[in-house]
């Protein structure tokens, strides 16, 4: 379970209080895009994921790490700060976490033109406001692979 | 998560959103955002489960196609529990009770983890992976490291180019996931709930993380200082152990 209302009060007041440090977003953009079944999907992940050997994440990383495609499961860890979310089931199943299997099952039943080569991580408890300069250089990264679907995935 | 969808759509590239705590995302209006009432950890709900998991991620990508938002719209099912799931139970590698300090809770640690290693060489086996690895050593050199914090002065090795806090803290996950792995491949199919309230409640390896916490609060080390407040001890067992006074005095 995930809402607010089964979680403890003293759980529940952590999670409102952090709406209330929240920086201001301006308003809401909104692109549209080609037909799914012509789009080319990437996954991001604030999960702290990365391949065995990269540079783990630690307390105040806002950059992020690169996943490709063809990284075997057994060769992605997580080294997210955070321990206030469960484990287990990522360390049963990846793609609980991050569903590039389900992707590809999808893009192979045609439900989404193709699946990008590469995906990214980031670490979800990084300082918001330090994202934005990381997310515009991937941004970029994202367009130059003509990708026009992102996926934004959290724990 | 919602920052990233503004920092990203804003560039032109459409995004769509898992959201784990609905009334956060529904701060932030994220372009597309869809709420999925499963575990912090778990945003397409189970593992195992690939049926729904495509049914996730189904509703996530139908997002993509809507004329206008912002979007936030609730996925309608709860994650699949497994008939034989349980929620509580005891381990069959019987722990002595871990009343020890100092050396003899380090030992108690070693213990553990030599009683827990056909369970943890079985469920790499099985699951054809591990997600120990952060520290990048052994779990028993992960646990000579953290052990090292108990002495009265630690003197814990230097890990090249890490500060002490992120080595601690590296090995303390490493710890941590070898538990979790091993006794996941334990007979009965646990919860997560089961795996934490054994790991917090019964293994020395928990109370040497309990005693780390205290000497990092009040380490001069400030690399230390992230372990002594969030990154090494659940909020909910502090919570728990602020109000269990029994427990407490066991630390």
């Amino acid at each position: 379970m995930a809402r607010l209302t089964d979680f403890a009060e003293w759980e529940q007041k952590h999670h409102l209080d952090k709406i209330r440090e929240l920086p201001e977003f301006g308003p809401t953009p909104f692109v549209s895009g080609p037909p799914l079944g012509e789009r080319r999907v990437a996954i991001v992940t604030t999960s702290g994921l990365h391949a065995r050997g990269d540079r783990p994440f630690q307390v105040g990383s806002a950059d992020y790490r690169v996943i490709p495609g063809d990284t075997p499961a057994g060769e992605l860890i997580m080294s997210h700060v955070s321990v206030n979310f469960d484990r287990s089931g990522f360390q049963e199943d990846i793609n609980v976490v991050f569903p590039l299997e389900r992707l590809r099952e999808l893009n192979a039943h045609g439900v989404v033109g193709s699946v990008s080569e590469f995906h990214y991580s980031f670490m979800g408890a990084a300082p918001i406001r330090a994202l934005e300069p990381k997310a515009r250089e991937l941004a970029a990264l994202l367009k130059k692979d003509r990708v026009d679907a992102v996926l934004l995935t959290p724990v | 998560m919602g920052a990233l969808g503004h920092y990203i759509e804003r560039e032109g590239i459409p995004t769509a959103q898992v959201s784990l705590i609905r009334e956060q995302t529904a701060a932030i209006k994220p372009s597309r955002a869809l709420w999925v009432p499963f575990l912090l950890g778990r945003p397409f709900g189970a593992p195992n489960e690939p049926d729904f998991q495509r049914r996730v991620l189904r509703a996530l990508l139908s997002l993509l196609g809507r004329p206008v938002g912002p979007v936030l719209e609730d996925f309608p099912e709860d994650a699949p529990v497994a008939d034989d799931q349980v929620g509580g139970f005891a381990c069959p590698v019987s722990f002595a009770p871990a009343t020890a300090k100092g050396e003899g809770l380090a030992q108690a640690m070693r213990g553990e983890i030599a009683q827990l290693a056909p369970w943890y060489d079985i469920a790499v086996k099985r699951r054809g992976r591990t997600t120990m690895g952060v520290f990048g050593m052994k779990v028993e050199d992960a646990a000579s490291h953290a052990a090292a914090y108990l002495d009265t002065e630690p003197k814990p090795q230097a890990v090249d180019g890490l500060t002490a806090g992120v080595a601690l803290k590296r090995a303390c996950d490493d710890i941590k996931a070898y538990y979790y792995e091993a006794v996941a491949a334990q007979p009965g199919n646990l919860s997560s709930k089961a795996i934490d309230d054994w790991f917090w409640r019964e293994t020395a390896a928990a109370r040497v993380f309990l005693a780390i916490q205290q000497v990092c609060v009040k380490s001069s080390d400030e690399s230390l200082q992230p372990l002594g407040n969030l990154s090494l001890i659940p909020r909910a067992v502090s919570h728990a152990l602020s109000t269990d006074q029994p427990r407490k005095e066991m630390i």
